[in-house]
Parts: C-alpha cells; structure tokens; sequence
C-alpha cells in the first residue's frame, strides 16, 4: 500500500512537471510574442526587447523554465494582463468560490445519487427501478442552460423566491447558491445515480449475494453488508473524478448566474489573451485532475481488498 | 438408517418452469425424490438435464424467470413451496445449507472470512460474538484447515481454490443443517485437491449425520460419495438406485450410455474405445414424444417409445428402490450393453518426430515489493519449465499430466514457438526450432505443428463462417489454392469430424461446445500436421460430448499417423489414449514412461498420489487411499531439493529438502526422479486395483481382452 502511494505520487509529480513544460512551451517559446501580449499590440519591437532584457526572457529556456516553475509552486503566476494584478489574488477567490459551489453539490448529490442507484439496483426491473431510471435519464439529457433558464423564470421571475444572479457582490449569501447547485445537481446526478445502479445490479446478481440469501441473512443484512460496500466501489471513483468536471466543466453555469468561479476566470482569461492567468488555470486544472485520479486510485484500492493484500 | 425414520426431504412430482421471451420451458418434470436422514444422494446427468434447477428450487432460489408449476417439496414434513419468505430465511443455512462449484465466486471478496462465517450462527441461533467465533474457528478446523485463526481473519483470495472451497463448505454446516446440497462442489479444483473434498464431503454424513444431495456430472465422484443415485436426463429421472445397483446392475439403456463415454480402467482405446451417446440432448421445449431418450437410444422401437409418456417402473429382481424410466428394459439384453465400443486396430508407430532435449523456460519478473527494492534484487525468475527431456515417435500419443501451474502449457506455448525457450534444444521433423518463433517459422512448420486448445470459443473468429476460418487455414498453408478445391477440403475434413456439412455457412456462435471443439480439430488438421498439441481438449466438455471428441481425435489420428501431445489432468482419460506418460510438478518432469509403467510400481511419490485422486466410477475397482496434505508451493518460491518435499508422503529427510534428486533409470523407457531408490518404490501396491473379469459379480460379460 506505501509502496503503491509513493509510486502513484512520483507519477503524479512527474505528469505534473511534463504538463508544465509542455505549457511552458506553448506559450512562452516566442518571447516576442509575449511581451507583445503584455505591452499592447501597439508596442515597438524595440520597446518589446528592452521588456524581455528586463523581465529575464534572454535567457535560456530551460533557466526560465526552472524560474517559472519555481515562482508558480511559490503561488507566483505573474501579473494578470487584464486586471492588472497579481494573478493569485483573483486565482485564490475563484477557486474558493467554485470550492464552495461543489462542496454543496457533493453534499446534496452523494447521499442523493447514491441511495436512489442503490434503490433502483437492489431489484433490476422492479417499479422503482425503471422509475428512477427513467428520471434519472430524463434530468441528464437536459441541457443545463436549458434547465437554467427553466428555473430562474420559475423562481426569479414567476415566484421571486431567488435572485436571478449570483456575482455576490454583497458578501456571500447561500440564496444566491441555491440554483447553481440546483442547475448542476439535475445534470449530474442522474450521471451517478444510474452508475451507482449498475454497479448494484451487477453486485446483487453475483453468486456472492446468493450465498448471503441463501444463508438465510435477513434481507436488510444482505444489502447492507454484502452489498453496499462492493457495489460503492465503482460510483466512488467516478464521484471523485467528478471534481475535475466541476472545476472547469461549469462554465456554462458560472456564466449564466454570473457566478464568479473558475470556470468563469479561465473563460475571461482566455478570450482577452491573458497568458499568464490561463497558465495558472490551467496548471490548477491539471494539478486538481492528478489529484482526483490519484484519490480515487487510493480510494479504490482500499475499498477493495483484492487489490490491497496483493 | 430406518426406513421408518421421516424422510428429511420428499419431493413429489416437481414441475419446474422457465419464463423466457420465447415462451415457457419446462426445465424439470415430474421429479420426485426422497432423502433419509444421514443419506447422501448422488444425481448425475448431461449438462442442462435440469440439475442445478432442482438444487435452486429446494433452495426456494428460483431467480427472477423461473418457478414451481406443481408439485411440492417437504422438508421435514413441511412443504417449502407454501412457506413465506420470512419461513424459507430461517431454514436457509440453518437447516438446508448450499455449497456452489466456484467457491470463489461464492465468497464476499470484501469481507473477512470471520464476518462471513460468523454471521450465520449469529443470525440463526441466539449466542454472543465470542461464541460465535469459536463455532466458527472449531468447524474451520473440523474441515481440516490449517491454522483456522489466521484464515478466520483473511479475505477470500488470500486463499487457494481448495482452502476456498472448504470454507464455504464449514460455512454450510456451521449450523448444523439437517441437509446439504452442493451443486459440482469439486468442478472447479485440481485432482489431488478433488480427492481431499471429496474424502471431507463422505466423512460429512458419518460424523454430523447429515444428509447430502451430491450434484456432479462425474459418475466416479458419485460412486465416492453417494449412498443412492438418480439418473437425469432431459429433465426427468430415468433411473435410480443404490449405487450398488445401479452401477453394477444398470437396466437404463441412458446409464449404459453414461458409462460408455466415461474411460473407466477396463477400456482401452483399441479393444474397447468408448462409445459416446450419438445426437444431444434435446432442449427442454423440443421433447419429443413418449420416451425423452427415444432419438438417441439404440433400443428404439417405433410404435411403442414414440408413444405415451413413459412411467417409471421398479426393476423386478432388484433392490426394492432400483427404479427405472424404460418400456424394454426387460427386453435389452444388458450384458451387451458393457462399456466399450468396436474394437480398432492398434496402430503401428513410426520413428521419431519430435524430441526435447534439456529445455528450459524461465519467465522473468519484477518484483515489486518493498524487501526488493532496498535489496535492489528485483529480478526474479519463475522457473515454469526445467530440463525437459522427452521424445515422441509417429503415430505416438504422449500425455502430459500435472496439477494447475505445474508448467504443462508454458511447455506446450515454447514448443508452439508461441514463446521462445530459455535453453535447450527442440527437434520436430529433425529440424531444431526452438530458436524460431513462430512468426519466423515457415508456413511449413507451422502446418506441421499445430494445437487445439482448451477453450475453442477463444480461439475460433466470432466473426467469420467456419468454411470461410477453414479455408483461409488450408490456403495460408499452401495445402491447396485452387477454390474448389479447397472448398472440396473443407467438406472432407467436416465429414471426417463429423458435422454436416451446411455448418460451411455457419458462424461459432450458431455452434455448441462440443461443435466448436470439432471445428478447432478440423483447423488442427487442416494442414496435414505431423504433430498435434491438445491442451486440455475435453476438459469444458459435457461426458458424451468429451468421449465423442476424444474418439474423433484418435480416430484422425489413426488415419493419419499423427503424433499427438495430449495435456492433460485427468490420469483416467490419459490412461485411455496415451502411449506413453510424463508427470510433471512444478516444472519438472518427475517421472516419464509408458502408459502401463506409470501405472503399475514402481511409482514416484506424486503419481502415487495422483493415481489415487482419481475418481473411478466402478465399484468393484478398489483404491489405495493416498491424500495429499498442504497446497503447491508458489513457482515463484520453489523448495530447494526436490519440488514435491512439501507435501510428499513418503519423504525419507532432510536430504529431500536440500538436494534435487537424481533421475533415475527403471528401464529403457521408465525414469523416476527421486531420492527413494527403486527397488524401495518397487515394493509398493499397486494403487488400483482392477479385479479379473471372472472375479466380478455384476458384468462377468465384460471382454477378456482388457488389461
Ligand atoms: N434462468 C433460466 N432461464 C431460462 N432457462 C433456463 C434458466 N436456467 C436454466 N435454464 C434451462 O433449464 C434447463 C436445465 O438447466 P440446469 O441449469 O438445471 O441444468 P444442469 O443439469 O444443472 O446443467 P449443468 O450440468 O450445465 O450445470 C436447461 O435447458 C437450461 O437451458
Ligand atoms: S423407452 Fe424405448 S427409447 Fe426410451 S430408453 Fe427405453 S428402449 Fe430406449
Ligand atoms: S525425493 Fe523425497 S520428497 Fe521428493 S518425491 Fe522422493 S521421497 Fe518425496
Ligand atoms: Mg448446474
């Protein structure tokens, strides 16, 4: 198990360096190019070398390579180009913001998702089963600018219940939460839901579940002993891998509630041209996708003894 | 046993049904069963005759698709088929206990053996953790496990096949049940650990005094542990009887039929080949009338079995529970019925095709684990094969015996040229191959080596008529180009594995086990090999359908001289075709010789055992009982001085664990590895003892030719 962490975490550091270099690479091979990023389109070339001399750029690329990359671990990504400050201060925020966003999808949508895969997957083809199915196929295949629009016309607009936007301008307010979450909830979880069943039908049609019946267990014992933890072992890896997702699969949703996440950030950063916050993002992305996977990796391991003891 | 006793279980005219898209199948009819208290009771039959179906349905499992028509199941006077759920949960595994063919499968891979063990008297009695620990930790021990603590706190693949399957078994009889099932309980193990279940299964009855149903397609394995049999066939029983009736008396021509395809001692694969039942069994919904058996009984008679249904009847003359399902059982004269079919003639072998010479095959692997990498010694080597030396003349049949893992088909892969040897010489048709691969090799030494494996679904195109894989095998090989020619072929070598010819058009899903197994032979010998590898060919095979490959492959063989490598676990198969013999064990080839030296002493400890394990289905044949303690040894770890010493029996010291033993010369062809000298191996009984034609009581018929 040691042995697999530390591999798994070599691997992990080295995906990351490879992923940076490549980044590097993209943007910062044509040091003229950047500079011109940073001064204007309007610069002289002239005016663009004395910047480069200035900012360390004639130096080899592998030493601004190693330069780079030790400012980004110190948390130094450079000055953003279009707000003109220090990248991390506006990373930082939106990060946490869109942290908040899925602590609270994965707060409602786990036990949600999981229990109705279970209920749906404990009898195959039983009413409940195809009902939740059904539902679950149904929220999924709607577009969530779709469902987006849906609901605020219901509750902005029809019962003013909640605001329509949620820039938070005034401090945080869990109201202006609540239907991003709802938008993001009705996308993902018929995603789980419908894992977490197939997992549990497979698990409850193995020759492991009939021993436990026929040892006459009570049928409450079955599932919850015999059942639930094998039958988790597949829908807790995708929910981890789930984050990835959340941090930069949701920009419709930050987009349409104005809501000030990440998604939103890399969006902005990539349509002015701002290099130096989308190398941020993107590193963040990437750190937070080797993250997950080796989370779930652990994770899975864990859960499953066959993979443990060998 | 009292006849007066009530009966533990008595089914009466069971109907049992499936409800499938295509309409109702009638899986089992009108089957009725007693068992008395301390019985055990053996049923047999082909592959989906219905066996497991009334196993489930004692069980009162049905799954979703399946139920009782009519017809009821008392157990202890109770019926089961009007119980409610919360009745039938009681009785499962306190009183009627399950043990299934794969005990892996069967076992929670996440949950501790203690949890899994110790629930089930939690659940049925009214006793503490502690308590049930103990029950638990004493009937792991009364199943003859070693170390039952460690084993209480394992994960169920920590532990090998046998140990699995010994769990489950102590699982099922943790409460006492009044009686128990198992479904194949040995299908899925190795012979000598077969042996050890199956020995554990008849020490059950005596010492709990519970009764068993014992399902198995083996009538040897029956013969070991039941006290009563059924005969099933298509869904009905066809006969029963005490296993002494029954197997020396048998009056259905189906059991006869059974017996034929089996390769008990007394055949012989001249004098008395085996005799497989022709066609198939119908399916369910396809019956036809009257006698279920009637299209593939050689005693049909028109008019009279295409009839009314046939009742079952008792056998005058015989005990009094010897039934059997048959109009003319009292005309079929039986002493004809013996096993073994026309005799062939034995055929002559030529000189040598293929010959091995100190060949070595080392896997290498990496260690990973954490000793390893601060020793920095990560290289390992499994040592899958070592020194073989063997040869093989035209027309030969050599078999190669050995547990799971003991190396047989790394051999079978390296000569292939699948894999490259590690050193060592391999000479077939006088040219040395062990260095070509088989991507170097020409066409036509791969025509002339070829292998049919144990799976054929694995190795047959899914997407690609037979004709079409056939054809494309004959042209790659230069045997013929010209299109009608090879079309002509094809037709010819489905004639000669006998299937009909319109199975050209087919694809491998249209085609049963059986078939498939056909088609990988007609490929085999496609392009004229002189050499044929058969690893395992018969073992996924129902009985008829086995006895009927191995005489289609012995009867090509014969036409064609082929040299045949026949791989094998199962001594009494190998004992039927082969010629000569090589045992192996861990990858060494502990002794080699031909079939009757092998089979006689001296022995090397292991084939001892070996021979022992096997399961004959005659009762007048007796056996010396001969266990083999402990599991194999990891190929990755093997014992330093001979590979056995760890569960040999007859382990004379220390020597045997520090010291390799000699291969020792009995005679020209016989050598035995091993440290015991031969003219100590010399002085043991034979293993089996087979009694003289004369001396038996049942079958005084049986030909004077046999051994
Ligand atoms: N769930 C099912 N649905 C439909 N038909 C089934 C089902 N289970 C079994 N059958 C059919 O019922 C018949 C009896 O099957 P069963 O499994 O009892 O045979 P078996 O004697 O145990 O065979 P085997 O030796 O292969 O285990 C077969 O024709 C089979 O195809
Ligand atoms: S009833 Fe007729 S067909 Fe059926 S087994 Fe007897 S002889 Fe054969
Ligand atoms: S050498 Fe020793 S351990 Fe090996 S088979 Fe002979 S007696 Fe048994
Ligand atoms: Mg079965």
């Amino acid at each position: 198990m040691l042995i697999l962490i530390l591999r798994r975490l070599g691997s992990m550091v080295l995906i990351m360096l490879v992923v940076s270099l490549i980044l590097f690479a993209i943007f910062e091979t044509d040091k003229l190019a950047v500079a011109g990023k940073v001064l204007g389109p309007y610069s002289s070339t002239e005016q663009r070398e004395i910047w480069l001399e200035e900012n360390g750029y004639n130096q080899p690329f592998f030493t601004r390579y190693v330069i780079w990359a030790g400012n980004a671990m110190r948390g130094d990504f450079g000055q953003s180009l279009q707000l003109k400050v220090p990248v991390s201060q506006v990373l930082w925020p939106r990060l946490a913001n869109t942290g908040i966003l899925a602590l609270c999808l994965f707060a409602i949508m786990i036990p949600l998702s999981l229990f109705m895969g279970v209920l749906a997957g404990m009898k195959e083809g039983s009413f409940q089963d195809r009902a939740i199915t059904v539902f679950s196929v149904l929220t999924t295949s709607i577009p969530e600018f779709a469902s987006a629009t849906l609901l605020t016309a219901v509750f902005v607009f029809g019962l003013g219940w909640l605001p329509g936007t949620s820039s938070m301008t005034a401090g945080f307010s869990f109201k202006e939460l609540v239907l991003p979450v709802l938008v993001l909830l009705l996308y993902d979880f018929g995603y789980i839901t419908r894992m977490t069943r197939a997992s549990m039908a497979e698990v409850m049609n193995s020759q492991y579940i009939r021993t436990a019946i026929l040892k006459g267990l009570p049928y409450q014992r079955v599932i919850m002993r015999h059942a639930l933890r094998n039958a988790l072992i597949a829908p807790f890896t995708v929910i981890v891998l789930q984050l990835n997702w959340l941090l930069s699969g949701v920009i419709v949703v930050e987009v349409f509630f104005a809501y000030k996440g990440f998604g939103k950030l890399l969006l902005d950063a990539a349509l002015f041209g701002d290099i130096f916050v989308i190398e941020a993002c993107t590193l963040v992305a990437v750190f937070v996708a080797v993250a997950s996977q080796f989370i779930s990796d652990i994770g899975y391991t864990y859960l499953n003894p066959r993979i443990r003891f060998s | 046993m009292n006849n007066q006793e009530q009966p533990v279980l008595d089914i009466k005219d069971l109907c049992i049904s499936y409800y499938t898209r295509a309409g109702e199948i009638p899986a089992v009819v009108d089957f009725s069963l007693t068992v008395k208290p301390g019985e055990t009771i053996g049923i047999v039959g082909e592959s989906g005759c219905g066996k497991s179906t009334v196993a489930m349905a004692i069980m009162q499992h049905m799954g979703s698709n399946g139920g009782i028509k009519s017809g009821s199941i008392k157990f202890k006077g109770r019926d089961m088929t009007q119980m409610s759920d919360e009745e039938l949960r009681q009785l499962r595994g306190s009183e009627v206990s399950m043990i299934y063919q794969e005990p892996f499968a069967a076992l929670n891979p996440s949950l501790l053996l203690r949890e899994q063990l110790m629930e089930v008297p939690l659940t049925h009695e009214d006793i503490n953790r502690e308590q049930a620990y103990e029950r638990a930790r004493e009937m792991l021990a009364n199943v003859k496990l070693p170390d039952p603590d460690r084993i209480m706190n394992s994960y169920p693949h920590q532990l090998s096949g046998g140990q699995q399957q010994r769990v489950v078994i102590a699982m099922g009889l943790l409460s006492k049940p009044a009686l128990l099932l198992l479904d194949e309980p040995t299908t899925a193990l190795d012979v000598t650990v077969e042996a050890g279940i199956v020995k554990l299964i008849a020490d059950i009855s005596r010492k709990y005094g519970t009764s068993q149903i014992y399902i198995s397609h083996n009538l040897g394995l029956i013969l070991e542990t039941c006290d009563r049999v059924f005969v099933m066939y298509s869904g009905e029983v066809v006969e029963e009887g005490t296993i002494d009736s029954l197997f020396t008396w048998p009056r259905h021509p189906y059991t006869h039929g059974l017996f034929g395809c089996i390769p008990l001692p007394t055949a012989d694969k001249n004098a008395a080949p085996l005799k497989p039942i022709r066609g198939q069994l119908p399916l369910p919904h396809e019956r036809p009338q009257g006698c279920y058996f009637g299209p593939r009984c050689d005693h049909f008679q028109a008019g009279r079995c295409d009839g009314d249904k046939v009742d079952i009847e008792h056998v005058t003359g015989s005990a009094e529970d010897h039934m059997v399902r048959c109009l003319r059982w009292q005309e079929i004269d039986h002493t004809k019925e013996a096993p073994g079919g026309e005799a062939k003639e034995a055929m002559e072998l030529g000189g040598p095709v293929l010959e091995v010479n100190q060949m070595k095959k080392y896997y290498e692997v990496i260690d990973s684990s954490m000793k390893a990498l601060i020793s920095g010694d990560r290289v390992k080597y499994v040592k899958a094969n070592e020194e073989l030396n063997f040869n093989a003349r035209e027309g030969e049949t050599v078999a190669i015996v050995g547990e799971s893992g003991c190396g047989k088909s790394t051999f079978a892969k390296v000569l292939m040229g699948l894999e490259g040897g590690t050193d060592g010489e391999i000479k077939h048709d006088g040219k040395d191959v062990s260095e070509t691969l088989v991507r170097d090799r020409t066409d036509k030494q791969i025509s002339s080596l070829q292998m049919v494996f144990q799976n054929p679904s694995d190795t047959l195109n899914p997407s690609q008529t037979i004709g079409g894989q056939i054809s494309r095998v004959i042209k790659k090989f230069g045997v013929a180009s010209d299109k009608d020619e090879v079309f002509n072929m094809v037709m010819k070598l489905l004639d000669t594995v006998k299937l009909p010819r319109d199975f050209y058009y087919r694809r491998p899903r249209q085609l049963s086990g059986g078939q498939k197994q056909r088609i990988g032979i007609a490929r085999a010998f496609a392009g004229n090999p002189s050499t044929v590898i058969a690893d395992e060919p018969v073992s996924a095979l129902d009985v008829s359908v086995a006895a009927a490959v191995t005489e289609l492959l012995m009867d090509i063989q014969r036409e064609n001289k082929t040299t045949l490598l026949f791989i094998s676990h199962d001594l009494s198969v190998v004992r039927y075709l082969s010629d000569r013999i090589v045992v192996m064990y861990l990858g060494h080839i502990m002794e080699r010789g031909t079939t009757e030296e092998i089979f006689e002493p001296p022995y090397h400890p292991y084939t001892e055992a070996l021979l022992s394990a096997v399961p004959i289905a005659d009762p007048e044949v007796t056996k010396r009982e001969i266990l083999l303690e402990g599991n194999l040894p990891s190929v990755m770890n093997p014992p330093k001085g001979c590979p056995f010493c760890t569960r040999c029996p007859r382990r004379i010291g220390d020597i045997c664990d520090n010291e390799m033993p000699p291969e020792r010369q009995v005679t020209d062809t016989h050598r035995i590895k091993c440290h015991i000298p031969i003219e100590e191996l010399q002085k043991v009984e034979p293993v089996i003892h087979v009694p003289a034609p004369e001396e038996r009581l049942g079958k005084p018929e049986v030909p004077a030719s046999t051994h």
